[in-house]
């Protein structure tokens, strides 16, 4: 038997009629999305649409009700926590920018990094070459190479972005999993942004949630609009955008 | 440990900070055991036992620090561990007595001949050893830190819930030791203690061996403490102290650390207190009581969390304030003044002594720096690192 | 009330001791009886006791009362006896003139153990003729006790004129008791009895039964079913009686609870000076009731009632004082506000040994909460029972304060959105406080009904904040249900345990049960669910 053939299906990332609900609030509902290895695709919808939650359940932070979540074909995230769908391979990048503040720059980035995440390899951890050459070429991308020493903390709020963008690229998932990746950014650093996950994307899976229409024309990727916890369009981003139940949800009520 | 990890964790505080706990290790019993007695220079052998003590403390200090400074976890219970530690010492103490107690019993200690305990009871196997009673000093205390870590870490009970339960973990404690069935003395706990090793507790030269030995300790605490929080798994719990989840999706197996980290914490809270017992020469049930516990977590708040050497000398400077002023004419004020003590470092100085130090060190550095950096540009040559430093 | 019985008999003695001097004495075989007690022979007195018992004189009850207590004195050389009161003043026996002195050759009465149990029986015959309902319902319990064969013809008398229904019953029960143990009964008489003893069910009732000894076949066969169902029966009380002491207990913990679930549980502040909130609340009752003693003396019965709102004010106001000057700025970062208030403790401690003391002080009982009454085969205490209803009122007040008042409203509107509430106008800074004070304020009126159970001492509230806690995280923070249903279960859980394991195991059992579900439960029984919540 073929090994693809074990194999429910060829996606990264599948979904399947995935329920959730917190106290008679339904946040998810019958939920079905698909990500091809490779791809990158924008996730758009007003507030409410499920969008972080169902971020929640891929991660492992939320468990669904009901529904299939399979990785990479094989593996059933739902009954994963966080951490081993993480060493998995799927990083995230959080609304709020999420970094250690009280730590430098590059611990930031060293913590991050796809090694021994054990107690006793991190107790008897000492730095490697290929580690700080690894350190280095994310804070050349993220541009943050002069603030390597400064505290995580004392940087702008853009920066954070970026420093966690690098965090993502220091731990170097197959699936990168981007919450609003460019909320209150300038325009010349949304674009730079926008540079920045293509260039990711070429050699990762990339999902991005963002509101910002601009950013994600930009992108120029299959979009997937969720309203009330369920797909509601899905196409380029033209497609989405002149759909009437889409214009309805956004311009309407 | 490691060379590497021993090197990295030493920084110049820490140094010095070791080299005048190794100077008091030596010089005080020194000057006790050999200067002669009411000389200016002869510390007297009561306030050799009151220091042994402080630095007893000291050690449980650094053992609170390490979990609530570096990881977060704020244990309302760690006096537990601390008498747990205390009591197993005190069962080796009470072996030792054999037919000199009151009754004469040569297996029974005196509590149980009282209580009508036909013979010992089970756990009270071994404990005649020392090598046994000392392996159990760890082992306890180790023991139950790691079973009510792992089921609460495993929980996710974090932040004030975990300190309300390990309070009510060592106020059940309280109330099982201070049952007389419970075969450990009840209310009275253990003391009338005779020899340590074959050398007389009350003995001058048995006293500053402890206070020596006490001092050991306490380096050996600390340069464990330093180097695991120097290390990378220092890091990983800075960064589980300050957003938990995010190290949960960084691929940390957060319950993991936290339970090394506080066990390793029990078990020198557990040192602490063998250390503590032959000193004052008693362990009773008292010492469970919760109000100890957060009074340990005071003295690391004085002295400043996340710091270490802050968490020593919090602690002796909190015991010694607290001895100054329950001896004298101010005993009835000590109370207001602990209370306000919490009240004063929460609002105040949530840095401690050590941490606000640091900051103003850094601070002036810095400025320093700026100084020197404006003036090397003047002079035309520039200095990109220290530029960055001062911005 | 039962605690006042023994005094009012006394006065019922002293009062027919009276009614003793002023009648005539009677001659004949009554004289003899007495005569007999001079012989100082056990079976002779015992002869005496029966003819005297019996004799319907109105000297019997002294006598028989003077014999138990070792004032009959008897002169063996004259064969007088005389009765020697408790204020040293004597009668003769026989006749019951008052004589000067009794000679130096008179003793008293011996008697044994059986002897003792045939006085308490004449006793108990004697006084089942008494016109007081009380003392006659005393006489046929002791009877029922002793089931001395002797007093049956008095009880059978007793029971042709009682009318009141619970003597009525006692004598009932008193006469099967004794039929059960007289020799001679018939088994239809013991069958009769046993049933009333079945139909009585109590402990003593079983106790007799089991005690018996030898009966005919079908005696012994309805007993030992008599002594089966009295078991479940009996089974059932004790269930009914843990439940009762559970729910006592509950309501205590639920009284200490309630303002730290509004501090802790609505508002996020974990204020470990809780416990002398309600600390302030019981010597605000002290003071209260130390201004009535010396003042007022009328109006103690009303202690309570004035102590509850002065408590509440006293309390809530150094509540404020305490969110204004210390909790404000360590919002959102409650392990901070754990020490500072745990700091703030002990200053609070220390302040009221200062002023009162270290020991415990006297707090009184108002007469509508001291005493108990009986509930089929549990006893229930008046100021448990207050208790309990004052808890329960206290949380419907406030149950309905949240959700009726406008502060009630606006607290809910800061603690769900505090910035959505701030823009809409609410001053949160003030309904803080107020919230705040609102709890301590609780804590305080919790403090009065404590002091009616508990030691008012400066250790006080010590001794609730654990368990306080425990309820609130137990029962699910933010939810005023939960720590009722939190502290009810608690409360009951720990009397059920605490015959199984006692009471300190019982505790600790409890604390590691609890320790156990919030590993698995953190967010405790009734825990809100969603994203909001996890962030």
């Amino acid at each position: 038997m073929n090994v693809m053939d074990t194999r429910a299906t060829s996606a990264m990332l599948y979904l399947d009629g995935v329920h959730v609900s917190f106290d008679g609030f339904h946040a998810i509902n019958n939920l079905s999305l698909t990500l091809e290895p490779g791809e990158m695709r924008a996730i758009i919808g007003p507030n409410g649409a499920g969008k972080t939650t169902m971020m929640d359940i891929i991660t492992g932070k939320t468990k669904p009700d009901e529904g299939v979540v399979l990785f990479d074909g094989v593996t059933d995230l739902t009954r994963l926590d966080e951490t081993r769908i993480a060493e998995l391979g799927i990083g995230r990048k959080f609304q709020k920018p999420t970094v250690f503040e009280s730590q430098t720059v590059q611990d930031n980035l060293l913590l991050a990094l796809n090694v021994d995440h054990s107690v006793k390899g991190t107790l008897f951890w000492r730095g490697s070459k290929a580690e700080s050459e690894s350190i280095d070429k994310v804070l050349e991308t993220i541009r943050l190479t002069e603030a390597r020493n400064r505290l995580a903390g004392s940087l702008s709020h853009g920066q954070k972005q970026w420093l966690e963008i690098g965090m993502l690229l220091a731990q170097d998932p197959k699936l990168l999993l981007v919450d609003e990746p460019v909320a209150g950014m300038t325009d010349v650093e949304t674009h730079l942004t926008a540079e920045l996950l293509k260039e990711i994307n070429k050699t990762h899976t990339v999902m991005v949630v963002e509101h910002d229409m601009t950013f994600v024309r930009e992108l120029g990727v299959k979009v997937t609009c969720l309203h009330e916890g369920t797909v509601l369009a899905e196409g380029t981003i033209d497609q989405v955008s002149s759909n009437e139940r889409v214009i309805e949800v956004y311009l309407g009520r | 440990m490691t060379p590497h990890m021993l090197t990295r964790s030493l920084d110049r505080g820490a140094t010095i900070f070791l080299a005048i706990v190794a100077a008091c290790g030596i010089l005080i019993p020194l000057s006790n055991l050999l200067l002669p007695a009411g000389s200016f220079l002869q510390v007297p052998t009561y306030l050799v036992a009151l220091w042994g003590k402080y630095v007893c403390y000291a050690i449980l200090a650094l053992a609170i620090d390490l979990i609530w400074g570096y990881c977060g976890i704020l244990s309302l219970g760690h006096g537990a561990f601390f008498a747990l530690g205390g009591y197993a010492m005190g069962m080796y103490l009470m072996r030792q007595i054999g037919t000199r107690g009151v009754y004469g019993n040569p297996i029974l200690p005196d509590f149980m001949v009282f209580l009508n305990y036909s013979k010992l009871p089970w756990y009270w196997y071994g404990f005649d050893m020392f090598w046994f009673a000392a392996l159990m000093v760890l082992v306890v205390p180790g023991l139950l830190a790691f079973c009510f870590g792992w089921l609460a870490f495993r929980s996710r009970v974090t932040g004030v819930y975990l300190s309300i339960i390990t309070q009510a973990m060592t106020y059940a404690l309280l109330l099982a030791f201070f049952r007389n069935d419970f075969g450990f003395g009840g209310n009275n706990g253990l003391t009338d203690f005779k020899d340590i090793l074959g050398f007389n507790v009350q003995a001058e030269g048995t006293r500053a061996a402890l206070f020596a030995l006490s001092c050991l300790a306490l380096i050996l605490a600390f340069l464990i403490c330093r180097s695991v929080v120097s290390s990378k798994l220092g890091k990983v719990l800075i960064a589980i102290r300050d957003a938990e989840s995010r190290s949960r999706f960084l691929g940390y197996r957060v319950e993991s650390y936290k339970l090394f980290v506080f066990t390793l914490s029990a078990c020198m809270a557990g040192v602490a207190g063998a250390l503590y017992v032959p000193q004052v020469g008693i362990i009773n049930p008292s010492e469970f009581a919760p109000g100890n516990s957060i009074e340990a977590v005071i003295w690391v708040a004085v002295g400043g969390r996340g710091t270490l050497i802050g968490a020593a000398l919090g602690a002796v400077v909190v015991n010694y304030a607290k001895t100054f002023f329950t001896s004298g004419m101010l005993a009835p004020y000590w109370l207001f003044m602990l209370g306000a003590l919490f009240i004063l470092v929460t609002l105040l100085l949530p840095k401690g002594i050590v941490g606000t130090f640091n900051s103003w060190w850094d601070q002036s550095k810095e400025n320093r720096a700026a100084t020197a950096a404006s003036a090397a540009a003047e002079d035309g040559v520039t200095e990109p690192d220290m530029a960055e430093s001062a911005q | 009330m039962l605690v006042n019985l023994p005094a009012r008999l006394r006065t019922l003695l002293l009062s027919l001791v009276l009614i003793a001097f002023a009648l005539p004495a009677f001659a004949g075989p009554f004289e003899d009886a007495i005569a007999k007690f001079a012989n100082d022979d056990y079976s002779d007195t015992e002869e005496a006791i029966g003819v005297v018992a019996s004799s319907g004189n109105p000297l019997a009850f002294p006598i028989i009362s003077a014999l138990q207590d070792g004032r009959l004195m008897a002169d063996s050389d004259s064969k007088k006896v005389y009765v020697t009161g408790a204020d040293g003043k004597s009668i003769d026996a026989a006749t019951g003139q008052p004589v000067d002195s009794v000679p130096d050759s008179a003793s008293a009465v011996r008697l044994n153990n059986r002897l003792r149990r045939s006085v308490d029986a004449a006793i108990g015959s004697l006084t089942l003729q008494s016109p007081d309902i009380a003392t006659r319902l005393q006489a046929a319990q002791s009877v029922f006790k002793s089931h001395e064969e002797t007093a049956l013809e008095a009880v059978d008398g007793a029971l042709a004129k009682e009318t009141n229904k619970s003597v009525k019953a006692a004598l009932g029960d008193a006469r099967a008791a004794i039929l059960l143990f007289k020799p001679d009964a018939s088994e239809v008489e013991k069958l009769e009895a046993v049933a009333t003893l079945k139909a009585r069910g109590d402990q003593e009732a079983m106790a007799l039964l089991t005690g018996m000894g030898d009966q005919p076949a079908s005696v012994a066969k309805a007993a030992a079913s008599a002594i089966g169902s009295i078991q479940s029966s009996l089974a059932v009380w004790s269930t009914v009686q843990n439940a009762w002491y559970g729910l006592s207990l509950g309501s205590v913990l639920l009284l200490a609870a309630i303002g730290l679930a509004i501090t802790f549980g609505v508002m996020g502040v974990i204020n470990m000076a809780h416990g002398e909130m309600v600390m302030i609340g019981a010597y605000t009752t002290f003071v209260v009731q130390e201004v009535i003693r010396t003042r007022y003396p009328g109006l103690f019965d009303y202690s309570l009632l004035i102590a509850v709102p002065l408590a509440f004010l006293v309390a809530g106001a150094i509540g404020v004082l305490i969110e204004r000057s210390i909790i404000r700025f360590l919002y959102g970062r409650p392990l901070e506000t754990l020490l500072a208030t745990w700091g703030l403790s002990l200053v609070l401690q220390q302040a009221v040994r200062t002023m009162f003391g270290p020991t415990n002080r006297e707090v009184g009982n108002p007469s509508w909460m001291s005493g108990a009454f009986e509930l089929g085969q549990i006893t229930i205490t008046y100021n448990r029972l207050w208790i309990l209803v004052f808890t329960l009122a206290v949380f419907a007040v406030l149950l309905a304060m949240l959700r009726y008042t406008a502060l009630g409203l606006e607290m809910r509107a800061v603690t769900q959105n505090r910035r959505m509430a701030a823009s809409m106008g609410i001053a949160t800074s003030r309904v803080d406080a107020l919230t705040f004070g609102l709890g301590s304020g609780i804590a305080g009126i919790a403090g009065v009904a404590l002091s009616q159970i508990d030691n008012v001492s400066p250790n006080l509230g010590q001794s609730y904040i654990i368990d306080s806690f425990m309820v609130v995280v137990f029962g699910g923070v933010g939810n005023l249900w939960g720590t009722l249903v939190g502290a009810f279960t608690l409360g009951i859980a720990n009397k059920f345990l605490e015959p199984v394991a006692g009471a300190v195991l019982g505790k600790i059992a409890i604390l590691v049960l609890i320790i156990l579900f919030i590993q698995k439960r953190p967010r405790g029984l009734f825990a809100l669910k969603g994203r909001a919540v996890e962030a």
